[in-house]
């Protein structure tokens, strides 16, 4: 299927903004200007103005010569942009893909949209007869390519609507401007003569290439649908989305709750009917006065089973301000995933449906704490103890080693080691006491030492000898001297606590 | 006195019907996990080791802590011998994983939940304890009021899930609804004839209470994979004192 272009060129913008705004302005010449390198410079004039000869880009004071009753207010540069958007906003009811084209147009991607006003005449009629109305000076065409849709919105002559794969035919009456091209290109252009893009579209591609850079055939193969041109849409399309709007304002959470799975059902048949979990969704609810408000789940599994989603959701509803009361509600799964018809078993739980259910607690669990709380452990192929384990990321992953009993361990690791006092016999005897934390220990059993050296390919350091002891109280530690007596200075930490 | 014969066979429905009332349930014979907890299992109702109940485990010191911890690794190594998954919740967590093979759990068969704040992890417990695919749930919960426990123990009632909460040095020690009430410490270990080295990991294990049983204190030892009983010491030589006063 062929795609389809709509351009909207509004050729007074700012101006026509300002009319609307202040109705008295209207068939009066004004300009909108602001200070440029000392001077005061015009950067929008209203068609009134036009008319007697004022162009942007003219410095205020010739305009005020030209025509000494030449209103004049400021102009703010963001403007235009926020304009746009909001156009782009409104022109959302005609096409699902809308972008803005600075500095004054907009596009759409109106593949698939036109039938639905019966042509792409009455398509194209409806947009500029609603703009026209309220108040802008408007301009659009269609075409098959982004490039030939530009041109023809602002240059053409003939008609609005090109027919698919006639755009040479149409691009070629037109001035070389209709090609989005830069000042310099353009001024060499008019000094060799090629007044129409006719007159050049034929010539070799080198030639072209060689007089006017690579630019202008870039532009030349947009237009004429050679080369890809992609548009950045406001609001991203999101395939999994569903809508319900809703007649009275609901204000209350169990109202909310009812909205919230009439979505769901909508969209958990829809996934389940395409193989497909969701991992993340979004719940949108738009309030009277026009404010947003969203809450977001996330799963661990791509999961389809309503009642599950519902009940992440019902965790967070009460974060929902409805003030005034929703009048839209929507739903929309950003991230969905295939959904693995038989899941392996694993670990020898007693069916599949237990790894279901406790994959949907750690759902909630996370709902309420958050992404990163959920750790699972894998041995690693390391005596270094703190690299002796890996994060799994996910339930699903195995062991690539077996967990190691050969050496003691203790039940519980420090984080990070922390330094004691000893007293121990030299060159490598476990310590006859050593103080932690204030207190002294004496020491009544030990095992030891084993040495643990540092992976030089991973970390650089001393080795440490490890010891398991045991004091007078039956308290058993995890110590280690790091380094060598006679070669290194060598200091004693406590690691761990054995059981 | 010696009641009839007709009489203890009453108390003894009578006795089965409150524990029945009060969530106590007899695990079906297959079911049935077997601790071997020696003779400590005479002072627990039925002499079985309550399952689906939970249990909690009192701790002051860092020492005591991860005696306590291996107290309780060493049960749950026993309660997941039939495979499953468990759950590992705590704030702070000073576990390391790989010393749970020792205690005969696959580290890689537990999860762990690592919470920022208490409320949290009550929470968390909560719905943790209701899910019936899990083998055990183990949490760190520092505090615990009255109403906290009961509702943990209301929803092991219906799952059947065990659980044990470790309280590491709680700042008040009020009743609570668990089923017992432990208090683990580290003794010094043994070896036969003075041999170098270090034992096995040695406990002091006191019971301090539990439902419908009799509170105990026991040493036990805990030899590779298995718990063993401690007879305490006879004490060979007199002590000082008594000698001084004949």
């Amino acid at each position: 299927m062929t795609r389809r272009y709509v351009s909207i060129w509004f050729s007074h913008l700012l101006t026509d903004r300002w009319v609307i705004r202040n109705p008295a302005q209207k068939d009066m010449p004004f300009v909108l200007a602001s200070p440029e390198r000392g001077r005061m410079l015009i950067q929008a004039a209203s068609s009134e103005a036009e008319k007697q000869g004022i162009v942007c880009g003219m410095v205020l004071a010739d305009a005020r010569a030209v025509l000494p009753g030449l209103q004049v207010f400021e102009h703010r540069p963001e403007l235009a942009g926020k304009l746009l958007k909001g156009l782009a906003q409104w022109c959302l009811r005609y096409s699902p893909v809308v972008a803005t084209d600075m500095p004054s147009g907009l596009i759409l991607d109106i593949t698939g949209c036109a039938h639905l006003w019966g042509s792409e005449r009455a398509y194209l009629k409806d947009i500029t007869s609603r703009l026209r109305g309220a108040g802008y000076h408007v301009r659009a065409a269609a075409a098959d390519t982004i490039g030939t849709a530009w041109a023809i919105c602002r240059y053409g002559r003939i008609t609005p609507v090109i027919e698919s794969h006639t755009q040479k035919h149409a691009l070629s009456a037109l001035p070389p401007a209709a090609l989005r091209l830069e000042e310099v290109t353009l001024d060499r252009m008019n000094k060799l003569g090629f007044y129409q893009i006719g007159s050049f579209i034929d010539m070799p591609r080198s030639v072209l290439r060689r007089r006017f850079g690579q630019q202008l055939l870039n532009r030349l193969d947009q237009a004429l649908g050679y080369m890809q041109e992609t548009i950045e849409p406001i609001c991203p399309v999101v395939p999994y989305q569903h809508r319900l709007p809703c007649l009275e304002p609901i204000r209350t959470a169990s109202s909310i709750e009812i909205a919230l799975r009439t979505l769901l059902e909508a969209l958990c048949t829809r996934l389940t009917s395409e193989n497909k979990g969701l991992r993340k969704a979004v719940f949108k609810g738009f309030r009277m006065d026009g404010a947003q408000q969203l809450i977001e789940i996330g799963t661990n599994n791509a999961c389809c089973n309503l009642e599950h989603l519902f009940k992440l959701f019902q965790l967070k509803i009460s974060s929902l301000r409805p003030d005034l009361g929703f009048e839209l509600f929507i739903l929309e799964a950003p991230v969905t995933e295939q959904l693995d018809a038989v899941q392996e078993t694993l670990w020898n739980i007693s069916g599949t449906s237990d790894l279901t259910e406790i994959s949907e607690l750690l759902d909630r669990l996370t709902g309420r704490g958050g992404m990163d709380i959920v750790h699972r452990y894998l041995p690693e192929e390391h005596y270094w103890p703190e690299r002796a384990i890996k994060t799994a990321t996910s339930l699903a992953e195995k062991p690539q080693c077996n967990w190691r009993t050969d050496r003691p361990r203790p039940v519980s690791l420090l984080a990070k080691p922390e330094i004691i006092q000893v007293t121990a016999p030299v060159p490598d005897y476990p310590p006859m006491l050593f103080r932690y934390k204030g207190e002294i220990h004496h020491i009544k059993k030990a095992d030891g030492p084993e040495r643990i050296e540092q992976e030089w390919w991973i970390q650089e350091g001393l080795h440490r000898d490890y010891y398991c002891v045991e004091d007078q109280d039956g308290a058993r530690f995890w110590i280690f001297r790091l380094g060598n007596y006679g070669e290194h200075n060598p200091e004693w930490f406590i690691h761990g606590f054995f059981s | 006195m010696k009641q009839p014969a007709i009489k203890n066979d009453i108390f003894e429905t009578l006795q089965k019907q409150i524990y029945s009332l009060q969530g106590f349930t007899a695990p079906t014979q297959g079911k049935r996990v077997n601790f071997g907890l020696g003779f400590i299992e005479n002072s627990f109702p039925n002499q079985i080791f309550p399952t689906g109940a939970v249990h909690e485990l009192i701790s002051s010191s860092p020492v005591d802590a991860a005696a306590t911890t291996g107290f309780m690794a060493a049960l749950l190594g026993k309660l997941m011998q039939g495979g499953g998954l468990s759950l590992w919740i705590s704030q702070k967590r000073t576990l390391y994983p790989p010393a749970l093979k020792f205690f005969g759990i696959d580290p890689d068969r537990v999860i762990f939940i690592d919470v920022n704040n208490e409320k949290d992890l009550l929470w968390m417990s909560e719905e943790a304890l209701k899910c019936q695919a899990l083998s055990a749930v183990i949490a760190e919960i520092k505090d615990m009021d009255l109403t906290a426990s009961r509702r943990l123990q209301l929803a092991v009632e219906k799952s059947r899930v065990t659980g044990l909460l470790h309280r590491m040095n709680p700042r008040t020690m009020g009743s609570t609804a668990c089923a017992a009430r432990w208090k683990v410490a580290p003794i010094a270990s043994a070896l036969e004839q003075d041999m170098p080295g270090m034992g096995f990991f040695r406990w002091d294990v006191q019971l301090l209470k539990v439902r419908n049983g009799e509170p105990g204190h026991w040493q036990i030892q805990w030899t590779s994979g298995s718990f063993d009983h401690v007879e305490k010491p006879v004490q060979t030589a007199p002590d000082k004192d008594l000698l001084k006063t004949g």
